[in-house]
């Protein structure tokens, strides 16, 4: 583990979505500045604890969220914290890319206009650039910034949502198994950025790709279900760990593919 | 026993239910290409034709020719009406406006009008005209020797741009037109905005797990199903007896002169159209924003955008051109809408254009509806050229909808 501050906290998560219990008694410390990757099974709640960290779940009709997310030693789900703020500060990235329909520079500057930049144009156009590079799509989209997003290709469109989420200056970034619509070279170069973006955030990417997981991550949570299909955490490691000398007899059975 | 062995594949028996299928379809749509092709038929057999012309003085008797009657000098013209009418119809016509001042125009529309005087005595539709041209000539002289044959076009620009009169020959449809445009446009800017806040609030704010959210939207498919009459009769009470005073334009001091200061305006006929529309333009805007994918809106949340950004930013510029393409195409239906403007108090009979959203006001439907029950034939020729007035405005309408739609396909891909 990390001895610096985690960059957040789960304690104690239940989600509930109506009458289903969909997550129970998740407790989890993601450390600063490392990639850690949420696996376990179709089913099991990982997508519902990644969206409980910046608040997307509450957009959904019925759903109940108990326990904590500490974010800088402070509960997100506390009244007086603002979810649009909460969801500036933690970026996410989607399963299927997502650009919005417009240019390529628009898809970037949008967020960080609509999040009250005040700054002159040049700043901006250099703010653009900075989240492209930072996502290493400048130099193939820098003549061609006008053009529009959806121009692009699968890995491309990736890569510029992940541009868009790092231009609004997020401190943590939450990725949806970003790599699974995409090609076996695409998903490297995003594995690769993720490396790279590691040194300046800390990432928390749901995957369904175990090899994935062991090529990118730091640390790795196993999820499972139960027999009321209720997700809940059944191992949090060091990915090393995990992946060689798992603790638990499901995480073995789990990574060694024989279930799930 | 293998399974494979099991299957009865019978498959001549398959392709040959799937033919007739086939048929079924094709006959379908055969039969909807047929109706509508005898509705156009029957429009234009009756907008263009012969007819039985009769003159109480003929153009030729006087070496005047109808076409180039308007490039006659004043004088002459002048000269022909003193000849003809009595010292008291011209004292009449002077003290209306001197003759001296009328133009060339208005002066030879007098002597069509006072000293020719021609009287459509009988109309046959285009075909019959066509195909027993003679036979019509010769039944023409035989019942009205004194009348003369013409070929009628009665759908033409003189009809488009002259108001409405009960000479048939000098009747004109300028009036319903500029009346059926008054309300298309009061129907749209009431509907659009209305509609639009409505479709945004139901599919963006409103939790569908509320009852009364539920009995709200179960209550505008409703509302978009019930018989126009009936809108009409909530027209009347709402906008023309209780708020009279808005309506008639009384309250702003705003009633245009020789109109009576009741409510049976224009503004209450396109109020009462706009209501009609507006469950189908919610409908159909909710729809519109419902085919936003949920994807766009999660990326702009995830952003830190707040509701009112991902609304105007996303959900609206994407769900424009659908909004658009419902409206216009509810709109279409209610420049077609009789019953609500009836009860409304539509006039059947009006010479002057609406000016004001507080003038009174005819409408094409209400025209075509009018002349449609008049005894002589000859309304029926103007009623079927109305019906052509209308059918190209509706089609004008439901283009831009489909190039609209084009338009937006076009510019985007999810």
């Amino acid at each position: 583990m990390s001895d610096a501050a985690p960059a957040l906290e789960i304690r104690n998560l239940n989600v509930y979505y109506g009458d289903f219990h969909a997550v129970r008694d998740v407790s989890l410390t993601f450390p600063r500045n490392k990639i850690t990757a949420i696996i376990g099974p179709s089913g099991c709640g990982k997508s519902t604890v990644l969206r409980s960290i910046n608040r997307m779940n509450d957009l959904i009709p019925n759903v109940r969220i108990e326990g904590q997310v500490l974010f800088e030693g402070k509960n997100i789900y506390d009244p007086d914290v603002d979810p649009v703020e909460v969801r500036r500060r933690i970026g996410m990235v989607f399963q299927k890319p997502n650009p919005f329909p417009k240019s390529i520079y628009e898809n970037v500057a949008w967020g960080v206009r609509i999040n009250g930049f005040r700054g002159s144009k040049a700043e901006l156009d250099a703010l653009v650039e900075e989240a492209l590079r930072g996502a290493a799509l400048w130099d193939e989209v820098k003549d061609k910034l006008h053009q529009s997003g959806l121009s692009l290709s699968g890995g491309q469109q990736q890569r510029l949502c992940i541009a868009r989420a790092i231009a609004v200056r997020p401190e943590i970034i939450l990725m949806d198994e970003p790599a699974s619509a995409l090609d076996p070279i695409a998903t490297l170069r995003i594995e690769d950025l993720m490396r790279d973006l590691a040194r300046e955030y800390t990432i928390i990417v749901v995957t369904h790709n175990m090899q994935q997981a062991a090529r990118v991550s730091d640390y790795t949570a196993f999820f499972s279900t139960d027999e009321t299909r209720t997700g809940h955490l059944v191992e949090f490691g060091p990915t090393e760990q995990i992946f060689t000398n798992p603790k638990d007899p499901r995480t073995e059975a789990y990574i060694t593919g024989r279930f799930g | 026993m293998n399974a494979a062995a099991r299957f009865h594949p019978n498959l001549p028996a398959r392709h040959r239910r799937a033919r007739w299928g086939l048929v079924l379809f094709q006959s379908a749509t055969l039969f909807g290409i047929v109706v509508l092709m005898a509705l156009l038929y029957n429009i234009v057999n009756g907008a263009f034709g012969l007819a039985a012309v009769r003159y109480r003085i003929y153009p030729g008797d006087l070496g005047l020719d109808l076409t180039t009657i308007t490039a006659l000098p004043p004088e002459q013209l002048r000269g022909l009406l003193a000849a003809y009418l009595s010292p008291g119809q011209l004292r009449t016509l002077e003290r209306e406006k001197p003759l001296d001042q009328r133009s060339a125009d208005e002066l030879a529309r007098l002597v069509v009008e006072r000293v020719l005087r021609p009287k459509v005595l009988d109309t046959w539709p285009l075909v019959p005209s066509l195909l027993h041209t003679r036979e019509i000539v010769a039944e023409v002289q035989q019942k009205y020797p004194d009348a003369e044959v013409r070929w009628m076009a009665w759908f033409n620009q003189r009809f488009l741009s002259r108001p409405q009169s009960s000479d048939p020959i000098r009747a004109g449809v300028r009036t319903a037109i500029l009346g059926s445009l008054w309300l298309v446009g009061i129907a749209a800017l009431t509907a659009l905005p209305l509609g639009v806040a409505a479709a945004i609030y139901l599919e963006e704010y409103a939790r569908r797990d509320r009852w009364f959210n539920r009995l709200i939207q179960t209550n505008i498919n409703n509302l978009a199903g019930v018989p126009s009459i009936i809108y009409g009769i909530l027209g009347l009470a709402i906008f023309v007896r209780a708020l009279e005073p808005v309506t008639s334009g009384a309250l702003f001091g705003a009633v245009p002169e020789g109109v009576t200061a009741n409510g049976r305006t224009v503004l209450s006929g396109g109020l009462t159209l706009g209501l009609l529309v507006l469950p189908i333009v919610i409908i159909n805007a909710q729809e519109a924003i419902r085919a936003v994918p949920a994807s766009l809106r999660e990326a702009a949340y995830a952003l830190g955008a707040t509701k009112w950004q991902v609304i105007w930013h996303h959900v609206l510029p994407n769900a424009l051109a659908g909004i658009m393409t419902g409206t216009i195409l509810a709109l279409s239906r209610a420049l077609g809408e009789t019953a609500p403007l009836v009860v409304v108090g539509a006039s059947t009979f009006i010479t002057f254009d609406p000016t004001s959203p507080f003038s009174k006001f005819t409408a094409l439907p209400i025209q075509i509806y009018q002349w449609t029950a008049r005894p002589q034939p000859v309304f029926r020729n103007l009623a079927a050229a109305a019906s052509i007035a209308l059918l190209v405005m509706l089609f004008v309408l439901n283009g831009t909808a489909v190039y609209i739609r084009y338009r937006a396909r076009r510019s985007q891909r999810w």
